[in-house]
């Protein structure tokens, strides 16, 4: 047991960082590295080191996904890992000149949604090597893997087909 | 609907003036501002609520959980019955079917549906971030998390499929800011043209700063009732006719290449090449409209709305809306904006407020300040409540209210009738 009436927090020089007096705004910051488990998703992450795109294709419909999913949405049931070709045509695109934080620095950057021969479903991914005004619906592309991996679906992108 | 419960009525709303940022007040004391003047017009006080539902959609924003009750206890509605109801974009409009909800079944008399969004508290790109986190993190936001993105793909789709235009595009973004010049609550309004909206510098092609609304700090106050409380608190209430809610994938790019949803007033053959929703369609705002027609008994929505306040994130996404809503056939929105069909004195008033376009988009207030100045527009209270009556749109009867989140993954829509 200690009785201290003497007891003093120790002074620090952290200090905080003031925007405005009136009304008081100050900085509070703020970090966190999460523990994120890609669960069922993880063979596709996978495979993209093996230079392959995993979609999925239900057990009992056959609907096929070009971005997996474990369960079927038309029916409930099981899918199970389906190849997908290496290249397919642009379904839609943009080009991004803003973004949020994270990618700030890497704009601008072109998004697209990817669309593949005999498959029900699309598929969102970055195209290099092309200008704005080069990108149309319906041009055929071509995808391309890291080499070293980063475990994200940007190991996968696409470039314009020769 | 199987049962719509007992009628359920809005007796009286308030709205803070939206804006960037508003240091000065928190949430708590800006959803205070807009109770009591919700409270205040029709003489109310706290013992006439009998619980309420908490509407606001990011705990990010301010690293602060539960909000809800701190709002709550602020108030001086604690220990009523409250809760916190979220769905991304369409929080708002979620929010306010749930009080509904809680009249309808009985369960209270009166409710009040409160909403608030503080976005000042971080910068702009990382508040577009924390919105990007509301798209699948594993596949979708590391591409490049971006709403905007998300939407401008939709955008270039659309062109594609229908030949929209991005002059069309730039026509909404003109008609909501100039509304918004008679909207005292309005963030944004501004006198601009078709070119002004195509040379503001582009966010992602092919939308402009002008074509994508702003991050806002606001919050919004509606206060329902059934049918006994309503006419004994208030002169001139506004029946809630009906409500539909809608959803939809998460990913882009699984939305399914089908049938079209019909509306009564549609036929299959509208649509013969079609494939629906794809991504230039929300079936989950097909689904709100057509379950919220089919409660309220609307066949020709065209013709029996006389205003619609609808969840104009982008000008693209209101051109998407008018489709999906039926007040022209897919494939036609962007004619339909460009005839001035949903101009202020057009076929029916679209965004006659201005908009989340120029409003702002407090996302947690959102839907509850359409349903505030849809609720002034039906009881004809506009020049009361904004000092100005070029707004008002005479004899209007009846409105809808849209509320819509991620890339159309929740929609609400809900049907309201003047009374008088």
């Amino acid at each position: 047991m200690t009785i201290n009436p003497k007891a003093k927090l120790e002074e620090t020089q952290d200090g905080t960082v003031v925007y405005n007096f009136d009304p008081l705004i100050v900085k509070s910051h703020y970090e966190i590295d999460y523990v994120h488990s890609y669960a069922q998703d993880s063979e596709f992450f996978k495979a993209l080191g093996r230079k392959e795109i995993l979609g999925s294709k239900c057990k009992k419909c056959g609907y096929i996904y070009a971005t997996p999913r474990g369960h079927c949405m038309e029916c409930g049931s099981e899918t199970e890992w389906y190849k997908l070709p290496n290249e397919g045509k642009i379904h839609a695109y943009t080009t991004c000149y803003f973004g949020g934080e994270a990618f700030l620095n890497e704009t601008p950057f072109h998004l697209v949604l990817v669309e593949f021969e005999g498959v029900d479903s699309l598929f969102m991914s970055r195209i290099i090597g092309v200008d704005t005004e080069d990108l149309y619906i319906g041009m055929p592309i071509r995808a391309k893997f890291r080499r070293n991996l980063k475990l994200n679906p940007t190991d996968v992108y696409f470039v314009p087909k020769a | 609907m199987k049962n719509k419960g007992q009628d359920v009525y809005m007796i009286s709303g308030g709205v803070t003036k939206f804006t960037k940022a508003s240091p000065e007040a928190d949430f708590r004391l800006r959803t205070k501002k807009a109770f009591d003047y919700a409270l205040n017009d029709v003489g109310m006080t706290l013992k006439d609520i009998d619980g309420s539902v908490a509407s606001y959609f990011s705990d990010h924003f301010q690293r602060q959980l539960m909000s809800g009750i701190m709002a709550q206890d602020y108030l001086g509605l604690t220990p009523k019955p409250s809760k916190r109801v979220e769905g991304g974009g369409a929080t708002g409009g979620l929010s306010f079917q749930a009080g509904v909800e809680e009249v309808a079944s009985g369960r209270m008399n009166t409710c009040v549906v409160y909403g608030f969004e503080t976005m000042s508290h971080v910068n702009t790109w990382k508040g577009n971030e924390f919105i990007a986190l509301a798209s699948d993190t594993n596949f979708d936001y590391p591409i490049g998390g971006f709403y905007t993105g998300y939407y401008a793909m939709m955008a270039t789709r659309h062109m594609h499929e229908f030949g929209t235009t991005v002059e069309q595009l730039a026509k909404v973004s003109v008609k909501n800011h100039g509304n918004a010049l008679h909207n005292p609550y309005a963030q944004s309004p501004m006198k601009i043209t078709v070119e002004d909206v195509r040379n503001s510098p582009m966010v992602s092609y092919p939308l402009t700063r002008l074509d994508v609304c702003a991050m806002s700090d606001g919050a919004a106050v509606a206060v329902l009732a059934n049918e006994e409380k309503a006419f004994e608190l208030c002169d001139n209430p506004v029946l809630i006719k009906g409500i539909g809610t809608g959803t939809d994938t998460m990913r882009l790019a699984d939305r399914p290449h089908g049938k079209v949803i019909l509306l009564p007033n549609e036929s299959e053959s509208d649509y013969k090449n079609l494939k629906y929703p794809g991504i230039h369609s929300f079936r989950a705002g097909r689904s709100a409209a057509k379950e919220a027609y089919l409660s309220a008994g609307i066949t020709d929505p065209l013709e029996e709305l006389d205003i619609v306040e609808l969840h104009d994130a982008y000008t693209s996404s209101e051109i998407q809306t008018y489709e999906d809503l039926g007040l022209c056939k897919y494939g036609e929105g962007g004619h339909f904006v460009e005839e001035g069909k949903a101009d202020l004195k057009g076929k029916v008033a679209v965004n006659p407020s201005g908009g989340l376009l120029a409003c702002g988009h407090p996302v947690g207030a959102t839907g509850i300040m359409q349903a505030v100045f849809m609720f002034w527009q039906l009881q004809r209270t506009i020049k009361k409540h904004f000092k100005d009556e070029t707004l008002q749109i005479n004899n209007a009867k009846r409105g809808l209210i849209h509320s819509h989140a991620g890339t159309g993954t929740y929609v609400t829509a809900t049907v309201m009738e003047a009374v008088k």
